[in-house]
């Protein structure tokens, strides 16, 4: 990672252009705003609700099922409707892989 | 410019940047009077352990590869076996595996001693005149082409994948260009990512071969019938940020760096030469530093966002952390701290040569925290049950 990346006054990171999802390098209040880089751009957008220093939030709208894309690559798939700005974590995506409880006899 | 490092030079040519004096029980039954062997020693070591016992085909196997990959890492100068007499074990074809390597290796049978208090006798004996010979080994300068250092991630959060694992990447390559040899191992940790270990492999054969071990750990946690998420990732790993473990995975894997992937290995398997292997493993942090130890790894680069106090009985453990509060918090147990990275003053390549740095100077002898605070965690895996 460049230093260009990791600008000062940047409150959240995204690893690839492809990303729907932002990492933030601060916590944030419900309502505080927070700035990433895309594409090249600076772009701000605000938090829904308060969320955790090295948590995710999303910067795209991501639909129920749809994938959720980090470091440009597949991280999970959202179980719910994800506005921009939403704490994006373990209520609202789950993972593909791993998932011995989806195998047949599985604990469902 | 190459740089140096100190290594003592074992009998079939290879070097050991520690001389440790190792005390391996054979099984569970031989834990206690290897424990009090070391205690009458205590510049000896230890690895007391579950296992030894009950255990059949690859179960067995894998006990008896880590216990003898223990003795034969080069960082041990001289090994104790301390077995009880009637366990799975063979601690006679044990000491001939260890003896290859031309270290002394010794061994007592508490039943043939004849209990408990004599065999702790005759075993602080003969550690302690082993100390004396593994004393006269003189510490040579070597280059740091030699060095075998394993990475691997633990307790991590959501600055690992953004900035120690990256810098820790730095640090592979850095050593790797000088012609040194990188481990990755966490077999679980790249589901979700394998593709991206299995682009660098020099062949197809190779490739596959990580597919396979993948697919191995994904049918066994089809086996269990439940999800991953919650044992990996872990309730602390959920609490700083990762949701699912294709996140982690991804996090993980730059840790290795960029250079080609050489081959993979079974878990504890001996690493063949130099560049850049993976080696089968669980994620379990003191069972994965473990097999790394028994595959020869002369010392692990440790990556951690919660913080972790681990260590190893024969290998230095150095411990890196890309979250800044965990590295005032635990300094204690932090040897390198990368969060610099984050605020945009160092760059990773910067953080990844400081890390170096600090594996040279290990590699001189310098002691981890780890070391100086006694961090001597082992576990041996299981993959089967108990008879």
């Amino acid at each position: 990672m460049s230093k260009s990346v990791y600008e000062q006054d940047i409150t959240s990171i995204v690893m690839s252009d492809n990303d729907n999802v932002a990492t933030l390098l601060k916590g944030l209040e419900a309502g505080e705003s927070f700035l990433y880089v895309l594409n090249g751009q600076k772009e701000v957008l605000t938090a829904k609700q308060s969320i955790p220093f090295g948590h995710k939030i999303s910067i795209k709208s991501i639909q129920r099922s749809e994938m959720v894309v980090k470091y440009g690559e597949v991280i999970g798939a959202a179980t719910a409707d994800i506005e921009p700005g939403e704490h994006v974590h373990v209520h609202n995506i789950e993972g593909i892989r791993g998932r011995g409880d989806k195998a047949e006899g599985g604990q469902k | 410019m190459m740089n140096m490092i100190k290594g003592y030079r074992r009998p079939n040519g290879k070097i050991g940047i520690r001389n440790h004096l190792l005390i391996i029980p054979t099984v569970i039954c031989a834990n206690h009077v290897a424990n009090r062997i070391q205690q009458a020693v205590p510049a000896s070591v230890a690895i007391p352990h579950q296992h030894g016992c009950s255990q059949i085909g690859d179960d067995k196997d894998r006990t008896h590869n880590l216990l003898a990959g223990m003795g034969k890492n080069p960082n041990v100068g001289a090994v104790l076996l301390v077995s009880l007499g009637c366990e799975v074990i063979d601690a006679k074809i044990l000491k001939k595996e260890i003896e290859e390597t031309g270290k002394p290796v010794e061994w007592i049978d508490i039943q043939d001693v004849g209990g408990s208090i004599k065999a702790i006798q005759k075993g602080s004996e003969i550690v302690h005149s082993l100390f004396r010979e593994i004393e006269k080994i003189p510490l040579e300068d070597v280059p740091l082409s030699e060095l075998i250092l394993g990475v691997k991630c633990g307790g991590s959060d959501a600055t690992s994948g953004l900035c120690s694992n990256p810098a820790l990447g730095k640090t592979a390559d850095q050593l790797l260009k000088q012609g040194g040899t990188i481990v990755m191992g966490e077999t679980t940790e790249i589901i979700g990512a394998e593709h991206l270990v299995a682009q660098k492999a020099v062949s197809e054969e190779v490739a596959n071969k990580l597919y396979a071990y993948v697919e191995n750990f994904e049918k066994e946690v089809e086996r269990i019938g439940a999800d991953m998420r919650g044992g990996n990732p872990s309730p602390g790993n959920i609490e700083g940020g990762l949701s699912t473990i294709e996140e982690k995975s991804l996090g993980c894997i730059s840790k290795a760096g960029t250079a080609p992937l050489k081959d993979v290995l079974a878990f504890a398997e001996e690493i063949p030469g130099s560049g850049y292997y993976f080696m089968d493993s669980p994620g379990n942090d003191i069972e994965c530093v473990s097999g790394m130890a028994a595959a020869g790894v002369h010392m692990v680069c440790f990556t951690t966002g919660r913080g972790t106090p681990t260590g190893n009985p024969i290998i230095p453990v150095i411990k890196i952390t890309g979250n800044e509060i965990t590295a005032a918090k635990m300094a204690d147990n932090i040897d390198v701290d990368t969060s610099l990275v984050m605020k945009g003053k160092e760059t990773t390549e910067e953080a990844g040569n400081r890390i170096l740095e600090t594996v040279i100077k290990t590699a001189q002898g310098e002691l981890t925290k780890a070391e100086i605070l006694g961090h001597q965690e082992f576990s041996i895996s299981r993959i089967s049950i108990s008879l």
